[in-house]
């Protein structure tokens, strides 16, 4: 069985966000950039996968600029066989997003795509579900634990309400929550290895989806800010100024 | 006239209270507002969708298929009954971030995720990068508008005085077998759940070990709170992970949280910024958290918290 994971690179997530004064987006130049912490983890998840013997291929997909490929290698050093770099000059909204991926898909013919859940620069939380869409499979979202046997497999998902358990007919989509697994560390002779991996290039174009910005944005605006608050200076004054706000 | 369909969400035969706060976004929005309510028995979650002051109309299918909510039975369904809306609508919880995307696939348009706020009927506020920002967006005018609520932005709708009709809506829809539901566990504790809880008490690295956390879950059950803890206390090993509050973590919008030993990294901050009230109890001054809490006290929190248990009692 192949797994396809989608493999994002997105500013890092302990960068301080910057909304450029002109309200054109967000500063990115300069900017530290790491995989989507999601995606990490559902790099490693298709890995566990491979090692449990349960699949033998693992195939990275990074959808952006030619300056990509150190982040594909990343992808390569953490495990993965090899990699497709989908060249697009900016950033594709979720709906191009899976139609590339289903193309991927309908040559490629993976077993299991994982996805995150979502990225933790644009937030939008539709890919992986988008894409079952238009496979035309099972979607396992958010998931926590992943148990595949045969041609199914048991998905346990976080919900609101708790932990939901789904059994979905192979092929699907499964995309990852926190709590699935911890990711590896990369360690040094890794990257050295990685160096020899193929990594595929194809432009986006050539794929032949239908692609646009269908969603278009307008601005970009720093959030509301929360006002500098006081000090208390001991218990009792807290207490005091919480009762006072009608919390206790 | 806008046509504004909002999916229900619904459980053990109640409507879920996310459900009355797409309808205060759809009213904003402005048209006629139906109600869908899938489930294999729709009566008494109609009827409590048709009393949401501002429904025009509560559309019901009743099917067995529709015992638990599978995005891959429901989506189908929703995509047909919503061709003929300007708008459909969902509360951007795990049920409507399953769904929705799904539905919007199907109908080959975009989505617009978390509305935060409506600038028009087409024109939408929504928040990026774990809401450090806020991205202003429009959706194009010749498609079905699709968005997924933001909970914490909205208030409740209210109960109508009149009710609105419930039709029965006949969908000649093939639905796959290919998911199937097998359990929902429901956590056992007593306390609050993380995400929706009302008061959150959160510990950090300063509380210093997992038995140490002890006075954190005690001053949280004298508050009725749920318990969280930052990165820093996740990485340790003091708690599990599903108990982090932050970027990487649970997003919480509580109407009071305390922040105990958490110094304020960048992203447990994130995962806080729509929090009612913050209190940050920590033993050093210069630590960020204080930069964005309401009231702040510097201390020992070994003295404070069980200090602050006892007031409450």
């Amino acid at each position: 069985m192949k797994i396809l994971v989608g493999y994002k690179r997105v500013v890092d997530y302990n960068v301080r966000i910057q909304v450029k004064p002109d309200g054109s987006g967000v500063v990115t130049e300069g900017v530290k950039q790491s995989a989507n912490p999601f995606d990490e983890i559902a790099l490693e998840e298709a890995l566990r996968l491979r090692e449990k013997g349960l699949a033998a291929d693992v195939i990275v997909v990074g959808i952006g600029p030619a300056d990509l490929t150190p982040h594909l290698r990343n992808g390569l050093a953490m495990g993965a066989n090899r990699a497709i770099h989908v060249v697009s000059a900016g950033a594709v909204q979720p709906l191009t997003a899976a139609r590339v991926l289903l193309k991927l898909v309908e040559r490629e013919q993976p077993g299991l795509v994982i996805l995150g859940k979502q990225a933790i620069d644009d937030d939008n939380n539709q890919t992986g579900q988008m894409l079952a869409a238009l496979w035309g499979r099972p979607q396992a979202t958010f998931a926590s634990r992943v148990e595949v046997s045969g041609d199914v497999a048991r998905v346990t998902r976080e919900v609101d309400a708790g932990l939901e358990v789904l059994e979905i007919d192979l092929p699907a989509v499964i995309t990852t929550d926190l709590r699935l697994n911890e990711p590896r560390f990369i360690k040094l002779p890794d990257i050295m290895k990685a160096k020899s991996k193929p990594i595929e290039t194809i432009e986006l174009a050539a794929l032949g989806v239908e692609s646009g910005d269908y969603l278009r944005a307008t601005a970009t605006a720093p959030p509301p800010r929360r006002q500098k608050g006081v000090m208390v200076k001991d218990v009792p004054e807290l207490v005091a100024a919480l009762k006072a706000k009608g919390l206790l | 006239m806008n046509t504004i369909l909002i999916v229900a969400e619904h459980r053990d035969g109640k409507l879920n209270p996310a459900t009355a706060k797409c309808v205060s976004c759809a009213r904003v929005i402005g048209g006629a507002i139906r109600v869908l309510v899938l489930a294999d028995r729709t009566g008494a979650i109609a009827s409590e969708a048709a009393r949401l002051d501002g429904v025009d109309k509560v559309l019901t299918v009743e099917r067995a298929e529709n015992a638990h909510a599978l995005a891959a039975v429901l989506a189908p369904q929703v995509a047909a009954a919503a061709r003929d809306c300007t708008h459909l609508l969902a509360p951007s919880t795990t049920f409507g971030k399953d769904l929705l995307p799904r539905v919007a696939a199907l109908l080959g348009v975009a989505q617009v995720s978390d509305i935060m706020a409506v600038d028009g009927a087409h024109a939408f506020q929504r928040p990026i990068y774990a809401g450090n920002a806020v991205l202003h967006v429009e959706a194009p005018a010749d498609a079905v508008v699709i968005g997924s609520v933001r909970v914490a932005s909205w208030p409740a709708a209210a109960t109508a005085a009149q009710t609105a009709p419930i039709e029965a809506l006949a969908l000649a829809v093939e639905l796959p077998t290919h998911t199937r539901f097998i359990e929902l566990r429901q956590g056992k504790n007593d306390r609050p759940d993380l995400q929706s809880a009302r008061r959150v008490v959160s510990g950090g690295r300063g509380v210093g070990s997992a038995e140490h956390f002890a006075i954190i879950f005690k001053l949280a059950d004298r508050l009725g709170a749920a318990v969280g803890a930052s990165r820093a206390a996740v990485d340790a090993g003091y708690v599990p992970s599903d108990m982090q509050v932050g970027q990487t973590g649970k997003i919480i919008a509580p109407e009071l949280y305390v922040a105990i030993g958490i110094s304020g990294a960048i992203q447990h901050l994130t995962g806080i910024k729509d929090a009612g009230t913050i209190v940050a109890i920590n033993k050093d001054a210069e630590a960020p958290i204080f930069e964005v809490a309401d009231f702040g006290l510097v201390g020992d929190l070994f003295k404070i918290v069980p200090e602050l248990e006892q007031a409450l009692g």
